[in-house]
C-alpha cells in the first residue's frame, strides 16, 4: 500500500486503474501507422541488400530493373555519397578512442552484413519496387565472415580494414584494482562463471516504416516514422543531410512497439529523405517482416565472465564482471553504449564492497546490435543472478539465503555503490519474502523432493531472481561523464484552456506504453478536473519542439515530472488571479478540487474555470501578470532511480524430451508510487513474457557463413498467448525520494527480471541430474544436450 | 514479402478448376485455403502465373460418413474437421489431428485437400492420413483417379497429383479403434518438430517431419503385430527416417523424440 506521508497526490486520480484512452482507437483500427498513411504521389523505396554478410562489391548492374513497369530510377551507394553530409550517427563514443567506421545509408565498396543495402530502387507502387529488386544485379566477392565474438577478436579478417581491428573498444571501472585482487586472494569462495546472451529480434508489432514528405516550397521537409525518438532524429537527420535543422519536422504516427529498436537513426530515414528532396515527391518505404529480422537493429549478444570473491558464509565481498560485447557490423545510435547501462549493476543489488567491470566491444559481420528493453541491465541481472545460485551451491545454502545474506539492508539507503551510483531507496526483502508466498515456495520444495525421490522424470525446478535496475536516464552531467553526446532532460507544458479543458504538451514519446492516461491522470489530479478533459499532444516536432523521446523507463520518472512541475506552475499562476478575483492574499488560498478558496472564509471561493476564462480575456489581471494560462518545464533529473523487485519462477521440465514448461509465476516488484497500477501490471506482464522468451524460445540464430536462420515469426519463436500462463503480480511501494511524485519506472522491470528467473528454475529442476547450466534459449534440444552432457561427466 | 504479380481465376465447381488448369497448364497452381500458398509467393519461392482458386466450391465441401468409409470433401477447412461430431465418432483421430493445425484462423481457412496436396512432411494431416491409411480421388481432363495414400507423397512438398489435376476428395477407413497423436512444438501454433499418428492401436502408425515425407513406421507396426512391448516397438520408431536439421533439432535429437513420443503415443493409446 502507498504511504500517503511520501505520497503527494490528494485528487483521487492518481491510483485508478483507469482504461487507457489511447485503446478505443488502437483496438478499432482508427490509429493511424505509417502505412496507413495516404500520400498521393509517393514514390516507393525497396532496398537491395547484400546477401553476403562479408563481399566487396565489384559491380552492380541495374539496366533491368530501370526497364521493369513501374521503376522510376534505382540508385547505387556511388550515386548518393553527395548526398550525406555525415554518415549515420553513433551518439556514444564511450572511449576516446573507439573505434567507429563509417556506416554510409547505402553501401559503398563492400558490404558488412547480410542486410547491409547496396542499392535502392524507386518505383510507382510498392509492388513496383519489389519487383525491381529482382534486375538488380550485384556482382559480389565473397569474403570470410566474422561471426563469432571470438573470431571477431582474433583479428584474423578485420572487418573494417581502415580501422587494423575489430575490437571497438575496451572499457573498464575498477576503482580499487589493489583492494579487488586481494579480496580475490582472500576469498574463501571464489566462483567463476561463463555466460552466453544469445542475440535477440526485437520484433515490435509494427515493423518500421518511414514517408519523407517534402513541401512544395521553401525547403520544408516533413519525415514520419516509425520511432521512438522523433525529437533526436530531427537534429540528426538535419545533421546527416547537412539540412537546416529549422526545415525539418519529424512526426511519430501510432508506433506499434519498438522494444528500443525504433530508438535509431536508420538508413531508410535517411535515404526517403535525400531521395524526397531529389524527386520533390514523397517518398516511402514500409519494412516487411523478414527485412526487420535482419535490418533492424537486434538485441544482447555478449559473452559475460562472472566472478564472485566471497567469504565462508556466502557474503560477497568483490564482484568481477569481464564482457565481450557484439557491436555488430556498425555502431548504430547508441550500440557501444548498451553494455555500460549494465556496468554498474553487476552486482545486483548486493552490498558489495569492492567492484570490477571491463566491456569489449568487438565487431562482426552481422546486423548491428542497439537497445534493446532492458539494454545492458538484463543481461547485468542475469550475470549476477546466475552467478548468486551458483553460490549458493558453493556455499550450502538456499538461493533465498544467499540473497537474504547479501541484499544491501534498508538502513543503508541511500546506497553508494562499489559502481559509484548512489541508490535513491530499497527495502529487498520483504519483495524476497512475498513472492516465496506467493508461488508457496515450500510446499514446491516439498514436491519437488518427492518427485525425485520417486524417479519422476518431470522435475520441478524453482528460480529467483531479485533484481535492480537503474531507469530516469538521466541525469546529463552524468552522461557527459560517460561521453554521451546528448542530455537526459525532458520537456513538458501545461496549457488551461478558455473553457477548462486542458493541453499537455510532452517530449515523451509514446509507442504503446499508456503515455496519453497517465499523463492526463496526473494533471487530472491536481487540477481537479476529469482526465478526459486532458488532452495530451505528442511525437511531432511542431508541436512539442522540446523532447529527448522514450526509452530506458525514464518517462514518467523524467517527463512526468516536468510535467508535474509545469502544472505546479500553472497552479501557482491561477493561484494569483484567483487571488485578485477574490481580493485575498495568494498565501491565504487554498487548491482542491479544481477550486480555490479563502482559507478560514465559506463561500469566499472561484473555480478553475473562472480563474482560466479569466487569465483569457485578460480583463482584470493583476499588474504584470501575462494572459492565459501555460506554463512549460524543462527538467533535468538529479539522479537515475532504481526500481527493485524479487520474481520467482516455477517450471517443470521433461528429462526425455528436453521440454520445459512455465507452471507458476510470481513477482513482486517496486517501482515507487504508481499513477496507473493497471498499466503497471501491464508493462510487467509484457515485460516478463519478453524475459521468459530470452530464456525459452528466442534466438536470432546464425549460421558460419553470418546468415540469419531465423528470419522470420516461423524460426524466431515469439511466444503467444498459448504460451503464457496467469502471473501472480504484487507491488510494494518505496517511494523515490529524488522526484517530487516518488516514481521510478516500470517499462523494462519485467523483461530484466524474468530471464535468470526462468533459467535459474531450469537448472534448479536438473541439478540432481548434474546439469549446471543451460544454454539460452533453454530449448528442449539445448536442455536435452545439456543433460547428456552432464551424464558424460558424471560417467 | 510483396508477391510478384499472379493472374487469378475463380473456379464455381470441379469441373471448373480442372479445365482452367487445363488452359493455363504448368503455370497455374490451385489456390485452396492458402495458408501454404500465400506465404510461399509473399516470399517469391513460389511465382505461379495463375491462381485457380477452389476455396468456394461448395460441392468439395463436406464430411459424409457411408458404412465404414469416411468421405471427406477436399475443401473441408481443419475447423470443420475439428468440430464434425460425425468425424470424432467414426474417425477420432482425424478430428483431434484436425484440432492441433496452426492457430484458430488458420484452421478456419486451411483445408484438408490444400494440407495434402502443399505435401508438407511436418504438417499434421498427412501424416494422420497415412496412419489410417485413406484413400485421394483426383480429378483430371482424363476424368476421375483413385491414389492410394501409401503411393500418394512423393518427395519434399510433392505428391503424386499431376499439375493438371485437383484433388477433390479424401477417403478414410471408419477407424474407433485405439489411436493417439503426440505432436511435439515449442509454440501452440507451430509445425510438429517431430509428431507420431498412431491408428487402429498401432496398426498404423506415421511420423512427422522425420524425412522428406510423411513416414510410416513400418518397425513400429511390425513389431506392434508381433507382440513386442510397446518399448521395444517405440525404439525402431526413427529406423530408416533421413529426419531434417533446423534450430529446433539435428537429426539426432529428432531421432531420439521419435522414440519418446512414439512410446508416449503407443501407451496413450493403450488407455
Amino acid at each position: 500500500m502507498t504511504d500517503t506521508a511520501t505520497n503527494p497526490f490528494t485528487g483521487g486520480v492518481v491510483g485508478q486503474r483507469r482504461v487507457r484512452k489511447e485503446d478505443p482507437a488502437l483496438l478499432t483500427g482508427e490509429a493511424k501507422f505509417i502505412d496507413d498513411l495516404h500520400l498521393p504521389g509517393a514514390l516507393w523505396v525497396a532496398c537491395v541488400r547484400s546477401p553476403h554478410a562479408h563481399a566487396r562489391i565489384s559491380a552492380i548492374d541495374t539496366s533491368a530493373a530501370l526497364t521493369t513497369d513501374g521503376v522510376v530510377t534505382v540508385y547505387t551507394g556511388d550515386d548518393l555519397t553527395g548526398d550525406w553530409a555525415a554518415p549515420l550517427p553513433c551518439a556514444w563514443p564511450v572511449t576516446e578512442d573507439m573505434k567507429n567506421p563509417a556506416h554510409l545509408p547505402v553501401a559503398v565498396g563492400k558490404a558488412n552484413y547480410a542486410g547491409d543495402i547496396v542499392a535502392v530502387v524507386v518505383a510507382e507502387s510498392r509492388y513496383a519496387a519489389a519487383d525491381g529488386l529482382e534486375g538488380v544485379v550485384v556482382d559480389y566477392e565473397p569474403l570470410d565472415a566474422v561471426v563469432t565474438m571470438e573470431a571477431a577478436r582474433s583479428d584474423n579478417v578485420v572487418i573494417h580494414d581502415d580501422l587494423g581491428t575489430n575490437v571497438s573498444y575496451v572499457w573498464e571501472l575498477t576503482p580499487d584494482p589493489d583492494g579487488l585482487a586481494a579480496a580475490f586472494d582472500e576469498a574463501a569462495h571464489h566462483i567463476t562463471e561463463t555466460y552466453l546472451q544469445q542475440r535477440l529480434i526485437p520484433a515490435a508489432m509494427e515493423p518500421r516504416g518511414v514517408a519523407a514528405v517534402p513541401a512544395p516550397h521553401n525547403g520544408d521537409i516533413t519525415l514520419y516514422s516509425s520511432t521512438q525518438i522523433p525529437h533526436i532524429l530531427k537534429v540528426m537527420a538535419a545533421i546527416t543531410l547537412g539540412l537546416p535543422e529549422q526545415k525539418v519536422r519529424v512526426v511519430a504516427p501510432s508506433v506499434g512497439g519498438g522494444f528500443g529498436s525504433k530508438l535509431d537513426v536508420y538508413a531508410e530515414e535517411i535515404i526517403c529523405m535525400a531521395l524526397a528532396n531529389r524527386h520533390g515527391v514523397p517518398v516511402r518505404w514500409t519494412e516487411s517482416r523478414t527485412e526487420a529480422a535482419g535490418s533492424t537493429i537486434q538485441g544482447r549478444g555478449q559473452i559475460q565472465t562472472m566472478e564472485l570473491a566471497a567469504d565462508a558464509e556466502g557474503r560477497l565481498k568483490a564482484v568481477r564482471a569481464t564482457l565481450v560485447a557484439d557491436m555488430g557490423a556498425y555502431l548504430q545510435l547508441v550500440t557501444p553504449g548498451v553494455p555500460l547501462l549494465g556496468a554498474f549493476l553487476y552486482h545486483g543489488l548486493y552490498d558489495v564492497p569492492l567492484y570490477s567491470f571491463t566491456c569489449t566491444g568487438v565487431f562482426t559481420n552481422l546486423t548491428p546490435t542497439d537497445a534493446y528493453r532492458g539494454a545492458g541491465r538484463p543481461e547485468a541481472t542475469y550475470a549476477i543472478e546466475r552467478a548468486m545460485d551458483a553460490l549458493a551451491e558453493a556455499v550450502g545454502v538456499g538461493p533465498d539465503e544467499i540473497r537474504s545474506r547479501n541484499y544491501i539492508p534498508a538502513d543503508k539507503f541511500p546506497y553508494d555503490s562499489p559502481a559509484g551510483l548512489v541508490f535513491d531507496s530499497g527495502n529487498y526483502q520483504p519483495t524476497l519474502d512475498r513472492a516465496k508466498e506467493l508461488v508457496d515456495w515450500d510446499s514446491l520444495r516439498t514436491e519437488q523432493a518427492q518427485r525425485r525421490a520417486s524417479g519422476s522424470k518431470l522435475h520441478l525446478g524453482l528460480g529467483i531472481s531479485s533484481y535492480v535496475e537503474m531507469c530516469g536516464l538521466a541525469p546529463s552531467r552524468t552522461l557527459a561523464a560517460l561521453n554521451y553526446s546528448a542530455g537526459g532532460w525532458e520537456s513538458a507544458t501545461v496549457r488551461i484552456l478558455p473553457t477548462c479543458k486542458v493541453q499537455v504538451v510532452t517530449g515523451a514519446t509514446p509507442h504503446g506504453q499508456g503515455h496519453e492516461t497517465c499523463w492526463s491522470m496526473i494533471v487530472a489530479d491536481r487540477l481537479g478536473v476529469d482526465p478526459d478533459d486532458v488532452e495530451v499532444l505528442h511525437s511531432d516536432t511542431a508541436i512539442t519542439p522540446l523532447g529527448m523521446d522514450t526509452y530506458g523507463s525514464r518517462s514518467l520518472s523524467v517527463g512526468g515530472t516536468a510535467l508535474w512541475m509545469a502544472t505546479e506552475k500553472v497552479v501557482g499562476k491561477a493561484t494569483g488571479i484567483a487571488a485578485h478575483m477574490l481580493e485575498a492574499n495568494p498565501e491565504d488560498l487554498e487548491f482542491s478540487g479544481g477550486v480555490f478558496s479563502v482559507k478560514g472564509s465559506p463561500g469566499s471561493e472561484v473555480p478553475l474555470a473562472g480563474v482560466a476564462f479569466g487569465a483569457f480575456t485578460a480583463h482584470d489581471l493583476p499588474d504584470g501578470v501575462e494572459p492565459n494560462l501555460e506554463a512549460q518545464v524543462t527538467w533535468d533529473p538529479t539522479n537515475f532511480t532504481f526500481p527493485f523487485g524479487t520474481h520467482i519462477a516455477v517450471v517443470e521440465v521433461d528429462e526425455d524430451t528436453g521440454s520445459v514448461r512455465l507452471v507458476d509465476y510470481g513477482a513482486v516488484d517496486d517501482c515507487g508510487n504508481q499513477i496507473n497500477p493497471m498499466i503497471v501490471e501491464g508493462q510487467i506482464h509484457g515485460g516478463i513474457v519478453q524475459g521468459v522468451a530470452q530464456a525459452l524460445w528466442e534466438d536470432a540464430v546464425y549460421d558460419d557463413e553470418g546468415q540469419l536462420r531465423s528470419a522470420n515469426l516461423a524460426d524466431y519463436l515469439v511466444p503467444s498467448a498459448a504460451e503464457c500462463i496467469d502471473m501472480k503480480l504484487e507491488s510494494t511501494v518505496t517511494p523515490s525520494p529524488t522526484n517530487p511524485m516518488g516514481v521510478k519506472g516500470i517499462g523494462e522491470a519485467g523483461t530484466i527480471a524474468s530471464t535468470p528467473a526462468v533459467i535459474n528454475a531450469v537448472v534448479d529442476a536438473l541439478r540432481p541430474l548434474g546439469v549446471t547450466d543451460v544454454a539460452m534459449p533453454a530449448s528442449p534440444m539445448n536442455v536435452r544436450q545439456a543433460i547428456t552432457a552432464a551424464e558424460g561427466g558424471a560417467s | 514479402m510483396i508477391p510478384a504479380a499472379v493472374g487469378y481465376v475463380r473456379a464455381d465447381s470441379a469441373g471448373a478448376a480442372v479445365a482452367a488448369l487445363a488452359e493455363h497448364g504448368g503455370d497455374a497452381k490451385v489456390l485452396a485455403g492458402g495458408q501454404s500458398l500465400i506465404p510461399l509467393m509473399k516470399l517469391r519461392l513460389a511465382t505461379p502465373g495463375m491462381l485457380v482458386d477452389v476455396g468456394g466450391v461448395e460441392e468439395l465441401r463436406g464430411i459424409n460418413v457411408d458404412g465404414d468409409t469416411v468421405s471427406i470433401g477436399a475443401m473441408t477447412n481443419h475447423s470443420a474437421l475439428e468440430h464434425s461430431s460425425e468425424l470424432a465418432a467414426a474417425c477420432p483421430l482425424l478430428a483431434h489431428v484436425a484440432s492441433l493445425v496452426g492457430d484458430p484462423a488458420v484452421r478456419h481457412r486451411g483445408t484438408i485437400g490444400g494440407s495434402l496436396a502443399h505435401a508438407d512432411p511436418a504438417s499434421d494431416l498427412p501424416a494422420a492420413v497415412l496412419a489410417l491409411g485413406c484413400t485421394l480421388v483426383a480429378d483430371g481432363p482424363g476424368g476421375s483417379r483413385e491414389i492410394a495414400v501409401t503411393d500418394f507423397f512423393t518427395g519434399f512438398l510433392e505428391s503424386a497429383l499431376q499439375p493438371d489435376e485437383l484433388l477433390t476428395e479424401v477417403r478414410v477407413p471408419v477407424a474407433t479403434g485405439p489411436w493417439a497423436y503426440e505432436k511435439f512444438n515449442r509454440r501452440a501454433q507451430d509445425w510438429a518438430i517431430v509428431g507420431v499418428a498412431v491408428a487402429e492401436g498401432g496398426a498404423g502408425v506415421s511420423l512427422v517431419n522425420m524425412g522428406a515425407t510423411p513416414i510410416r513406421a513400418a518397425g513400429v507396426e511390425e513389431a506392434i503385430a508381433s507382440g513386442a512391448s510397446t518399448e521395444d516397438a517405440a525404439a525402431a520408431a526413427a529406423e530408416g527416417c533421413d529426419p531434417p536439421t533446423d534450430n529446433n533439432a539435428d537429426p539426432e535429437f529428432r531421432a531420439h523424440l521419435a522414440r519418446v513420443l512414439t512410446k508416449r503415443a503407443l501407451e496413450a493409446a493403450a488407455g
